[in-house]
């Protein structure tokens, strides 16, 4: 597939988003249950006004994948079928908890709901914060499923799919807690890191499971099948458009395997590798400098990650165009 | 239920893009169309088609197949493109199978395209949303054409007649027929999407002599190796030697 | 959820809008399909296939669902343009006139001329259709120097079957694959035919035919064959020679038919020493006036074992051996002739040349053999031969073939073509169901009555040429020559070079004007050609001819005139360009006079009318002529006293008779005053009406007892003697054995009353004009290092594109934005070459830089583009950086339109030697991959084009075409 710049943007963005807020509010469940000390709601506030920045920001980035956004509000019609559709819903969704989320930290006002059975009080932000942990999870699970449902993509279509995108943009949030935590909350900051470090670990098993599983795929879809005539040697001559079409632009990346294979290492290097070890510095105490470092390489990691995710994913329509001049 | 669909005859098309250009005509100034065109003068030009015709080589010489291969819409009975649409704009017709977009709902988001296996959506760049081939669906209807010429401007315009219309429903319909008899199939099986248009395969016509042929009892050979017996009075052995 | 759509698919997005449909012809080829225009307002919104059209039955091909694009074509020319005073020629720099202007400066220039020395005017024209009116003009105008395509089209094909059968493929007959169980086709791409031949084959493939293909390259067509014979170029007369070897040693030819209908039979004189050696043994027959091909000749006849006149009852010749006549001169049959000619072309012998294997030849004959006699049809149809003899049925064998140029353009082509006809007639398929079928007006006789003037003396000053420019020489002193032997025309057409080059050699003509060889000459008129470009060979010289200025400083060529629609390549070497109409805004007749669109059940001629209007400032040529015929007093458009006779073209075509009276006029339809006379009638002026009320077309159907066997139907000549289609209704022989040709060779044998070749050519004539078929390497090849050029080069037509004149359009240039050149992959890979490398193909004659494709549906000896998709930049409306010329290229600068003489002598045109055909397809070529460093952009490149003075800028970003107005 070609990468769209637009839809890298968006997935790196509310990812990132998303992973801050469960960041910010797995830090506020530890306090619940007196894992840690009460964390300060100014932080909490400041963390959520970035998660939402990303978000908005992110969405802001899809516009320009579409070709009529003034019918975007259409988008949300399909939800039963579609989950693009189903995106389009989760996301303003979880921006608004993420928005009252924030409210309720930064104006503190976070009246007590009720009681557990434990006795513990349920607040106001708990209740916020769960439903966004929800909507956060199925906003991962939208996002991912748009390119995980594609069957034909098979590059795509594995559950890996989901669990990456969860992952990656966990740990970009948990990481960019980390430093956001290291200017606002220094004494949380490597519980922040520690995490992000755990779940960028994380998220190198799990991409690099696919980056695995994409190297071994047989393409179901051949030649032989695209234009249904039994013989191993078939060649094409002509697609039809010498000059190119919409299909030999929006399915081909149009780089080479060598390319390909430097943008892998950079992927690995920039979203796991140096993050780790900058993050690893922040649990012991490095500052905010490195812990933005930590976030910015591996920002710029995603970014490159997002361009391979879409650059593998072979699509079997391209078995009608390999004349590609 | 009735699904329309194209049948397109691999044994006789020649690759001559007939339908290519015909279709583009119709649709550029029908209810689908403008269908631009980019760069039209300029280097790499390209353009919205709604079927266009790919050649393959099929073997190696000097046993080559040359396969002309012309392809639109598939109109699937099971089409992938249609539920990821977040709009509704691509849609089913029930009434007929015809896959359509609703050009006015679509936001060109090109999900549909990724969906699609078969290559068979185009965005229109010009016009900003998604299209595709649409059976020609407002001249299959159109009372105000004679009936014989409610037929798709390919099928029209194809002078191999490589190019069938109908109902691959309803088994007695020409489509079916041929689809039946002259082993119609769909392309990528594999996935699932039940393809309504078919291809029919290349058929050979081989000749089988045999030796006893060749030699026949009328053979003309047998008049023309005669030649003609000298006159009784023409110079012989006869006349110069005796025993 | 479906839910209901906004946009209703089957809404009309213009439901206000006046719309009209109106039927015209189409010319986005010469195919000439029927077609419906629709128009909404105003504007070409829809052009479909005119379902009740005899020739394409409501198809249409790629190009003509895309002329649309070709109407709005920023290429267009809108206004009469002359060279810029000072501006160099070629610069492509024009200043507008008035067509006022055009038509005084031209007349003025050309009466000069016609009042001096009328060959100092060359006409020449290109994929015209309209010949007849052009040739009319030059004939009038009293210039030998005209010239339609065919020379450097497909002359052989005409002649090679028309010296043979008396009729032809192309567009004067083709199989009747209706009928037809075997299709042999060899080399065709596309055809002109083109239309009409798809829906033949395909319903002759569905219906469990079988299709061979011989060409060295599996397309289009050959794509669909059942079986692909592969075959090395120009070897086509070896394989077709090898199979009439198998067909005759089999016994597998149809004797009966040979017998009656062919000169098989005929006695051939061959005693050496005799003045009449290899001519036919002729009796005294009492003479019929008038009488064409007398029936004088001799069998030997089996019954009584003597010579008999040919066709008596109850004879039956002798169709081998050798015979003494009274007198002791040996003859022979010419069928026996044919034997020994083709007792060494066996199956092995020819599988060494062709590349194709013995068995699969053998299997070839045996396959048309037994095809042809074991499925014979018998249609239920009498009628009556030339002899008095009633037949009860038409028999068929079902063996049909088609050729084209992949046969003609090589410089053996018309033996080849011969030896086609040859085999044609040995299967029994001449003019039968489901073999070979002629179109009305043929067959003609052997060779057709219209002769070429045969001396300058038919030149004169102010007075018409005296003969047809084209015409069919029979004998040696038909040509067109000086008393010297030398050539009269410009093109040297009807000269000692090429004798029977009855389409003359357009390809030719400027090269000889440049150099003044036979003379220079003042005016070139050029209509629908593109010289400077595709039609030309060695086209980079050509153009510095085009600009080339004698030691006085003129041109060599002093005044060019152009008569183009489009910004073509030729167009910048013009001193005038007359901006014509396209086929969608003009008049135009499809004439019996000319290339009718006749079917095989009767004549078909058809009309243009226009549905839009033309720009303002466009003529069409038919007006331009017919204006300049009137300004300069031609005398077929003016009235005794000098005034002008037609208003216009259409006013033309009413009215014009041959003669006076006689009847006979451009259209066949509707004539007669009140319309109700077919072929022959006087003018009918309402005919134009009554042609658009019937599809534009007027079909003749002849009774179905005239339909076939027409070279001998008493009936169907005798119906075409009385239409004054034919002069005479004798039976058509076919020329197995070539008298025609003999004649040429006793001349350069020295022998015979008749004209004698210049010595220096007398060896050539002699070699080539074989009364027999033979074969032999094509010319240049015979010229060319084989071990340093070891590869074949030929083009072959896309079926999306019409030559140079479809890159304008938006939506074909879509299909064929640029072409590269097909290798086999091993032959490829041997070079070093892979796939879509930036090549070098070189021949003796120059070089052009391009891409290669690798293809395994090529002979491994043989590489291939598709013909005029390389532009030069700038052309064509078209942007300086366009695929067409940085990607594209054309072969035609590897193609020499020259081949050096013998010693002595000057330079031959690279043509057959016989009909002066075109050899685009025997140049030899090696390939090898271009240096790393190199610009990968095509070569050679030339300085970029620009727009003319009134052309349209070409829309750039995103062409929306939408017609007439949207809701
Ligand atoms: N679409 C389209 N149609 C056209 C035209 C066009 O430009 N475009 N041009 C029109 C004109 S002017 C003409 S003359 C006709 C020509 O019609 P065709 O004769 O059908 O056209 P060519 O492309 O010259 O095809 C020649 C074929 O001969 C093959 N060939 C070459 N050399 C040999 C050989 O030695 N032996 C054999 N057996 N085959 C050989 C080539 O591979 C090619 O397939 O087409 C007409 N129709
Ligand atoms: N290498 C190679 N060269 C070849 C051949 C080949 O096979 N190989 N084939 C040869 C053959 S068979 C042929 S017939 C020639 C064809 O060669 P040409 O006869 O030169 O044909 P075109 O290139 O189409 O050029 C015709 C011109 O007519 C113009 N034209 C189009 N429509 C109109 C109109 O309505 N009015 C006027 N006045 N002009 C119009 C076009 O703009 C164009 O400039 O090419 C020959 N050249
Ligand atoms: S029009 Fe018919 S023959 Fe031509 S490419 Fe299309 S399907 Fe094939
Ligand atoms: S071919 Fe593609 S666009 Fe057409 S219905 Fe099937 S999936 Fe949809
Ligand atoms: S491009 Fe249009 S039709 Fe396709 S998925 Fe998006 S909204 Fe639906
Ligand atoms: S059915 Fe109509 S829209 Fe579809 S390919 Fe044919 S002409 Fe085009
Ligand atoms: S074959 Fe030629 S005449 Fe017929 S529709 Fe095509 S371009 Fe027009
Ligand atoms: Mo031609």
């Amino acid at each position: 597939m070609r990468p769209a710049f637009s839809v890298i943007f968006l997935t790196t963005l509310i990812g990132a988003g998303q992973g801050l807020f469960l960041a910010l509010f797995t830090a506020e469940s530890y306090a619940a249950f007196d894992l840690l000390p009460a964390i300060a709601p100014g932080f909490l506030a400041a963390g959520s006004l970035l998660a939402l920045l990303l978000l908005i920001t992110g969405l802001g980035a899809s516009f320009f994948h579409l070709g009529h956004p003034e019918r975007a509000w259409r988008s949300a019609a399909q939800w039963r079928t579609s989950w693009l559709s189903r995106e389009v819903i989760a996301l303003p969704a979880f921006s608004a908890i993420v928005a009252l989320y924030g409210l309720v930290h930064f104006s503190g006002a976070n009246p007590t709901l009720g009681m557990l059975p434990s006795g513990a009080p349920i607040k106001v932000s708990a209740v916020l914060g769960s439903l966004g942990t929800l909507l956060a999870f199925l906003l991962f699970i939208c996002t991912a499923m748009i390119y995980a449902c594609l069957r034909f993509l098979r590059e795509w279509h594995t559950p890996l799919t989901v669990i990456n995108y969860t992952l990656l943009g966990g740990a970009s949030g948990f990481t960019l807690a980390a430093a956001l935590a290291a200017q606002l909350a220094p004494e949380r900051t490597g519980f922040f890191a520690g995490w992000a470090v755990i779940i960028t670990l994380m998220g190198l098993v799990g991409r690099g499971a696919s980056l695995v599983r994409n190297r071994r795929l047989k393409p179901r879809s051949t030649l032989q099948t695209a234009i249904g005539i039994k013989h191993p040697r078939i060649v094409q001559k002509t697609q039809g458009a010498m000059g190119g079409s919409f299909n030999t632009r929006e399915f081909f990346h149009g780089k080479s395997v060598f390319f390909l294979r430097r943008i892998q290492w950079i992927v690995v290097t920039c979203v796991f590798l140096v993050p780790a070890v900058l993050l690893a510095a922040g649990v012991w105490g490095s500052g905010i400098a490195v812990l933005a470092q930590a976030f910015a390489i591996q920002y710029l990691g995603l970014l490159a990650e997002r361009w391979l995710f879409f650059a593998q994913a072979n699509h079997p329509q391209n078995l009608y165009y390999q004349a590609v001049p | 239920m009735t699904q329309l669909a194209l049948v397109i005859d691999l044994n006789v098309c020649v690759g001559c893009s007939a339908c290519v250009t015909s279709c583009k005509e119709w649709n550029t100034s029908s209810a689908a169309g403008p269908l631009c065109d980019g760069n039209p003068y300029g280097a790499e030009p390209t353009g919205t088609f709604f079927n266009r015709v790919q050649t393959f080589e099929v073997g190696t010489y000097p046993a080559t197949e040359t396969v002309h291969f012309p392809k639109s819409c598939m109109h699937c009975e099971d089409p992938p493109c249609v539920p990821v649409c977040p709009t509704g704009a691509s849609y089913k017709r029930k009434s007929d199978g015809i896959v359509l977009v609703d050009y006015d709902k679509c936001i060109g988001c090109k999900y549909c395209s990724w969906a699609c296996p078969y290559g068979a959506r185009e965005f229109d760049e010009a016009g900003k949303v998604m299209k595709k081939c649409t059976l020609c669906v407002d001249r299959i209807y159109d009372k105000g054409l004679p009936e014989k010429e409610r037929k798709p401007a390919c099928v029209r315009a194809c002078p191999a007649g490589a190019r069938l219309f109908g109902d691959v429903h309803d088994p007695d319909s020409e489509v079916s027929q041929a689809i039946r008899e002259q082993g119609g199939y769909a392309l990528m099986p594999e996935w699932g999407t039940q393809p309504a248009n078919h291809y029919l395969p290349r058929r050979k016509t081989q000749l089988h002599i045999h030796e006893d042929e060749l030699e026949r009892s009328d053979n003309p050979l047998l008049i023309d190796s005669e030649l003609p017996q000298p006159g009784t009075g023409e110079p012989s052995l006869d006349d110069v030697t005796s025993w | 959820m479906a839910t209901t759509p906004l946009h209703d698919p089957l809404s009309n997005p213009s439901p206000d809008a006046a719309v009209e449909v109106k039927t015209t012809t189409c010319y986005m080829c010469a195919c000439r399909c029927g077609i419906r225009v629709h128009l909404r307002d105003g504007e070409v919104r829809y052009i479909e296939g005119n379902p009740d059209h005899p020739l394409n039955q409501g198809v249409i091909c790629a190009k003509g669902s895309s002329g649309i694009m070709k109407q709005y074509s920023p290429a267009r020319l809108t206004q009469p343009l002359r060279r810029k005073a000072g501006a160099e020629r070629g610069s492509g720099e024009f200043e507008p006139i008035s067509w006022e202007e055009a038509f005084s400066l031209l007349s003025e220039r050309l009466a000069k001329l016609r009042a001096t020395d009328p060959k100092q005017f060359a006409l020449f024209t290109g994929r015209d259709q309209m010949q007849a009116l052009t040739g009319l003009f030059a004939r009038q105008f009293g210039t030998p120097n005209y010239a339609a395509h065919g020379g450097f089209c497909s002359v052989n094909m005409a002649a090679g079957m028309i010296y043979t059968i008396g009729g032809s493929f192309w567009e004067f007959g083709g199989p009747d694959l209706d009928r037809a169980r075997l299709f042999i086709m060899l080399g065709t791409a596309e055809d002109h035919h083109s239309n009409p031949l798809k829906i033949a084959i395909s319903k002759f493939k569905r219906d469990g035919g079988r299709f061979v293909s011989i060409n060295p390259v599996r397309t289009g067509y050959s794509a669909i064959a059942d079986e692909w014979v592969p075959i090395r170029p120009g070897t086509d007369g070896a394989l077709l020679l090898a199979v009439i070897h198998e067909i005759l040693a089999r016994g597998l030819y149809d004797r009966d038919f040979l017998v009656r209908y062919t000169n098989a039979g005929q006695l051939v004189n061959v005693e050496e020493t005799n003045d009449e050696f290899g001519m036919f043994v002729r009796v005294e027959v009492p003479e019929e006036e008038a009488c064409y091909d007398p029936q004088d000749k001799l069998w030997w006849d089996r019954n009584s074992n003597r010579p008999v006149v040919t066709h008596q009852e109850g004879c039956d010749p002798f169709l081998l051996g050798e015979f003494r006549l009274k007198d002791g001169t040996r003859v022979k049959p010419s069928f026996q002739l044919l034997q020994d000619r083709v007792a060494e072309y066996t199956p092995e012998w020819a599988a060494g040349v062709t590349g194709i294997p013995a068995e699969t030849i053998r299997r070839l004959a045996h396959e048309m053999g037994v095809t042809a006699r074991d499925q014979k049809i018998e249609l239920p149809i009498a009628w009556t031969d030339s002899w008095g003899v009633e037949h009860d049925t038409v028999t068929g064998n079902p063996v049909a073939f088609h050729a084209m140029r992949g046969l003609a353009a090589h410089s053996n082509g018309f033996h080849t073509i011969r030896a086609l006809g040859i085999l044609m007639t040995l299967l029994g398929t001449i003019d039968r169901p489901g073999g070979f079928r002629h179109k009305v007006p043929f067959p003609r006789p052997i060779p057709p009555c219209a002769r070429p003037p045969n001396n300058p003396g038919a030149v004169k000053p102010n007075t018409p040429l005296d003969g047809l420019a084209l015409g069919w020489p029979s004998d040696p002193d038909d040509l067109f020559v000086t008393d010297e032997g030398a050539p009269v025309r410009l093109d040297k057409a009807f000269s000692w070079e090429y004798p029977l080059s009855v389409h003359g050699l357009m390809h030719n003509a400027i090269t000889n004007a440049w150099r003044g060889d036979p003379y220079p000459i003042d005016t070139l008129l050029l209509f629908m050609a593109n010289m400077a470009w595709n039609s030309s060979m060695n086209t980079a010289e050509v153009r510095k001819m085009l600009c080339d200025k004698g030691e006085n400083g003129e041109y060599k060529i002093p005044f060019l005139v152009v008569c183009d629609a489009f910004h073509s390549e030729t167009t910048a070497f013009a001193d005038l360009i007359l901006p014509d109409t396209t086929y969608l805004e003009r008049h135009d007749v499809m004439s019996i006079l000319d290339r009718p669109i006749s079917e095989f059940d009767g004549p078909v001629d058809a009309v243009r009318i226009p549905v839009v209007a033309p720009p303002p400032g466009c003529k069409p040529f038919q007006d331009v002529l017919i204006e300049i015929g009137s300004r300069i007093g031609l005398p077929a458009f003016v009235n005794k006293d000098g005034s002008r006779k037609y208003r216009d073209y259409p006013d033309f075509i009413v009215n014009f008779e041959t003669e006076p009276g006689s009847g006979i006029g451009f259209l066949s339809g509707w004539r007669g005053k009140g319309g109700e006379k077919s072929m022959r009638g006087e003018p009918n002026p309402n005919q134009w009406e009554m042609y658009a009320r019937n599809n534009c077309v007027h079909h003749y159907e002849l009774p179905k007892s005239y339909q076939y066997m027409r070279n001998w139907n008493k009936g169907y000549l005798e119906w075409s003697k009385r239409k004054r289609i034919t002069r005479y209704a004798e039976p058509i022989l076919i020329h197995l054995y070539s008298e025609v040709l003999m004649r040429f060779r006793q001349a350069a044998q020295g022998k015979g009353l008749s004209r004698k070749p210049p010595a220096h050519l007398a060896k050539r004539v002699e070699t080539f004009f074989d009364p027999l078929p033979f074969y032999y390497e094509p010319l240049e090849v015979q010229a060319t290092d084989k071990q340093r050029y070891p590869l074949a080069a030929v083009t072959q037509r896309p079926m999306a594109m019409y030559h140079s004149w479809d890159s304008q359009n938006a939506w074909l240039r879509q299909i064929h934005a640029h072409n590269e050149l097909y290798v086999n992959a091993q032959t490829a890979r041997v070079n070093g070459i892979a796939d879509g490398d930036w090549i070098w193909v070189e021949s003796q004659w120059g070089k052009v830089r391009c891409i290669a494709r690798h293809s395994e549906a090529v002979e491994p000896g043989t590489v291939w583009t598709w013909n005029a998709i390389g532009k030069a930049a700038g052309a064509w409306g078209l942007a300086p950086d366009a695929n067409e010329s940085r990607k594209g290229f054309l072969l035609n600068h590897l193609i020499s339109e020259e081949l050096p003489g013998g010693a002595g002598q000057g330079p031959l045109s690279n043509s057959d030697p016989i009909t002066g055909q075109a050899a685009w397809y025997d140049v030899r070529v090696r390939i090898r991959k271009a240096e790393p460093g190199e610009e990968a952009v095509s070569s050679p490149q030339f300085e970029p084009m620009g727009a003319y003075p009134g052309m349209a800028e070409a829309p750039s970003g995103w062409l929306r075409f939408f017609a007439g107005g949207r809701k």
